[in-house]
């Protein structure tokens, strides 16, 4: 995957990343070989449908999946170490420190029986050993960060005490207390008005900016990723299909199914009675995937070699690729016009 | 009318719905007077009710035979409410509800004869449906419990089930956890549809399906409609799927109607700040034009304990001092254009109610 910082290492490197549930039953492959890189300050977007493997990949950077059920495959890097390979006690000084995440439910992120302040204060002290005092003082400067209105009286609410947008201002103090290079959103807006929504993108957007912050956010919705995203990196089935700058992807999409999903969406209707365009079929079985792409089925440009073996990435413009035998193959890399390859199916 | 009509020739219990109308094109199908629902609550001895939560508090409104009325707001505007109301699942505290003319739970209309009139789709497709009646049994329940004869009911659970895009060979002997998502909001509209309804009730009915999938039923709804005549009363909190669906809109706030129009007056050019607040709240879709700063700041205010006056006060940016003492009516502005807002009433006492329109735009 290209990175489109040419500025030193990447922050995040996943390799190959499957993730496996084993258990009662089939296996399911809930990410079946993702290679994602983040660099410093980046914004990517994971943009995806339920059962895409969007949040999977997300827990699996974190190591937060339940390691009996869920098998990781392939190498995770982040900041320079093998997430892989972190004993237990390296794992709860990375998380945090290192990473953070925030969640779709900030009402079940916090412990109810404890207040907001103290939980965000424990975090600090835990992590860099300074007092109490000093660990409030950094969720009170932590909660005038994410504006929460009147602060010093809020840090002694219990989460019930707050509404659905200050709680999750709030989880985003408790994200950034420990002063983390790499955030993780798993759809933090989703739960969320539409007029609190925007507010939280936004303050995601300022903090990301004035902190430096790298950020993977992961949504199904197209709109917010447009919000937020320097890239997008779209999945289905488990992969990532298409990847590119949020304008590229949005404006020329390379992908069928991000084609597909751009024309469904009914705010491009405008005549009253027109049907809007869909994509036919429905998500593929995780427990048995074709061997091939796996949006083909339900791919109306699909011909017998898609079914033949997984695509590889190829060039849709600079620094934006998909999976997708439409687009020219990468031997002719360059001379061969895109239109020539779609004349050829 | 052509896939049911052999049933319903023999079935006298279900008449054709063009012959059941009663009040001719100009009666509204359904229209909603003083709709008031608060929950629970202290009552104090001799007086009012303390601390319930108003979530419907006075909301009037109709639906023309044919249109789709969209409803929009945020959570604990009370749409969703509303819809239980008119649907009668909670008994109105206070209200009239008229269905074609009639009142319902009235002699001439019980609430037996009113339910096979109006259905209702809900936003969980799981929870909806009971987990141990197969497709099948699922949709013919209702015309068994309305008195038509099991083979009977069960044909037209097929025919529905053809209907709605899912082959009967294949789905009717189905339990709804062997389902997708998709497939069983499907059975859930099949079902509303098996009572031969007028009026259906889409409370969230896509929102919880995923976007490719939600495109797929927001095009069988509008095949379903065209195709038996069928009116809507949509309920979601997206916009775009609301200004494809509806051709009216009605958006709410607090348990209020804040304004209540044409979809493309309301969508493109609301009267209400709140409305204007909503629109300007979606996600932009342009990466180079993206929202720069959020329209409203906080919360929407809790429902026990609503602002006084307007309830859109505390977090609108036009308010003066007269909009948290004054109520404002919902008036009409232009035609069929209404407006709960001092700023589009002239005479109101607010300091734009004047030049109101351009302000408001």
């Amino acid at each position: 995957m290209s990175s489109l910082s040419p500025a030193g290492a990447p922050l995040v490197e996943t390799k190959n990343l499957t993730v496996d549930f084993v258990g009662t039953g089939k296996p399911v492959r809930a990410v079946a070989g993702v290679d994602l890189t983040l660099a410093p300050g980046e914004v990517v977007a994971l943009l995806g449908e339920s059962g895409s493997g969007k949040s999977v990949t997300l827990r699996a950077l974190m190591r937060l999946l339940p390691e009996k059920r869920a098998k990781i495959g392939g190498s995770i890097r982040v900041d320079g170490r093998d997430v892989t390979a972190l004993s237990r006690r390296e794992l709860s000084a990375f998380r945090g420190s290192t990473v953070a995440m925030i969640f779709q439910e900030p009402g079940l992120a916090f412990d109810p029986v404890y207040r907001v302040g103290d939980q965000i204060a424990e975090a600090v002290v835990r992590h860099e050993r300074v007092s109490r005092a000093a660990g409030r003082a950094r969720a009170l400067a932590l909660f005038e960060r994410v504006r929460i209105p009147s602060p010093e009286q809020r840090l002694d609410n219990y989460p019930h005490e707050m509404s659905g947008g200050m709680r999750q201002r709030a989880m985003i103090a408790l994200a950034l207390a420990c002063r983390p290079k790499v955030l993780l959103a798993d759809e933090p807006t989703t739960a969320l008005d539409a007029t609190v929504q925007i507010q939280i993108l936004l303050l995601l957007r300022e903090l990301q900016r004035e902190l430096g912050l790298a950020v993977i956010f992961v949504t199904h919705d197209i709109g917010v990723a447009t919000e937020v995203a320097d890239r997008i990196a779209v999945m289905y089935a488990g992969r990532i299909v298409e990847s590119g700058a949020c304008r590229d992807v949005i404006r020329a999409p390379a992908h069928p199914y991000t084609r597909g999903l751009l024309a469904s969406r009914a705010d491009h209707v405008f005549t009253k009675g027109t049907r809007l365009e869909t994509i036919p079929g429905a998500p593929p079985d995780l427990t048995a995937l074709p061997p091939g792409c796996a949006f083909a089925p339900r791919c109306a440009q699909a011909r017998p070699a898609c079914n033949a073996g997984v695509p590889e990435e190829r060039t849709a413009s600079p620094h934006h690729v998909a999976r997708c035998l439409l687009l020219p193959a990468p031997a002719e890399d360059g001379a061969c016009h895109r239109a020539d390859a779609t004349a050829a199916a | 009318m052509t896939v049911l009509a052999h049933d319903l020739a023999h079935d006298p219990a279900f008449p054709d719905p063009t012959l059941r109308d009663r009040g001719g094109p100009a009666q509204p199908l359904l229209s909603v007077t003083g709709l008031v629902k608060h929950f629970g609550g202290k009552r104090r001895w001799r007086g009012e009710t303390k601390g319930a939560v108003r979530a419907v508090d006075g909301v009037d409104f109709a639906i023309a035979k044919g249109e789709t009325l969209g409803i929009v707001g945020e959570s604990g505007c009370g749409k969703s409410t509303t819809a239980r109301l008119v649907m009668q699942i909670i008994p109105p505290d206070a209200g009239e509800i008229v269905f074609d003319g009639e009142e319902v739970g009235s002699r001439a209309l019980d609430l037996t004869a009113y339910r096979r009139e109006v259905q209702m789709v809900f936003q969980d497709s799981y929870a909806s449906l009971n987990p141990r009646l197969t497709v099948e049994d699922t949709i013919a329940f209702g015309p068994r419990v309305h008195g038509t004869p099991r083979r009977e009911a069960t044909g037209r659970a097929h025919d529905l089930l053809a209907r709605v895009g899912l082959e009967p060979g294949r789905f009717a002997g189905r339990y709804p956890h062997e389902l997708s998502g998709g497939q069983r909001q499907r059975i859930n509209i099949a079902r509303a549809l098996a009572l031969q309804p007028r009026l259906v009730i889409l409370d969230e009915a896509v929102s919880a399906l995923d976007k490719s999938v939600e495109a797929q039923v927001l095009n069988l709804l509008l095949d379903l409609k065209a195709e038996f005549g069928l009116t809507y009363m949509f309920i979601s909190h997206d916009l775009n799927v609301v200004r494809f669906m509806a051709d009216r809109v009605m958006v709410m706030y607090l348990g209020k109607v804040a304004e209540v129009g044409p979809s493309d007056v309301i969508l493109n050019n609301p009267s209400h700040p709140y409305t204007a607040a909503l629109l300007a709240s979606m996600p932009s879709m342009d990466p180079d034009n993206r929202t720069e700063e959020a329209p409203l700041y906080g919360d929407p205010p809790n429902p026990i304990d609503p602002p006084p006056g307007c309830r859109f006060h505390t977090r609108c940016r036009f308010t003066s001092a007269i909009c948290a003492n004054r109520e404002p009516p919902l008036a009409a502005v232009a035609g069929p254009h209404a407006v709960a807002c001092l700023m589009t009433q002239p005479g109101s006492g607010h300091p734009q109610a004047a030049a109101s329109r351009e302000v408001a735009a």
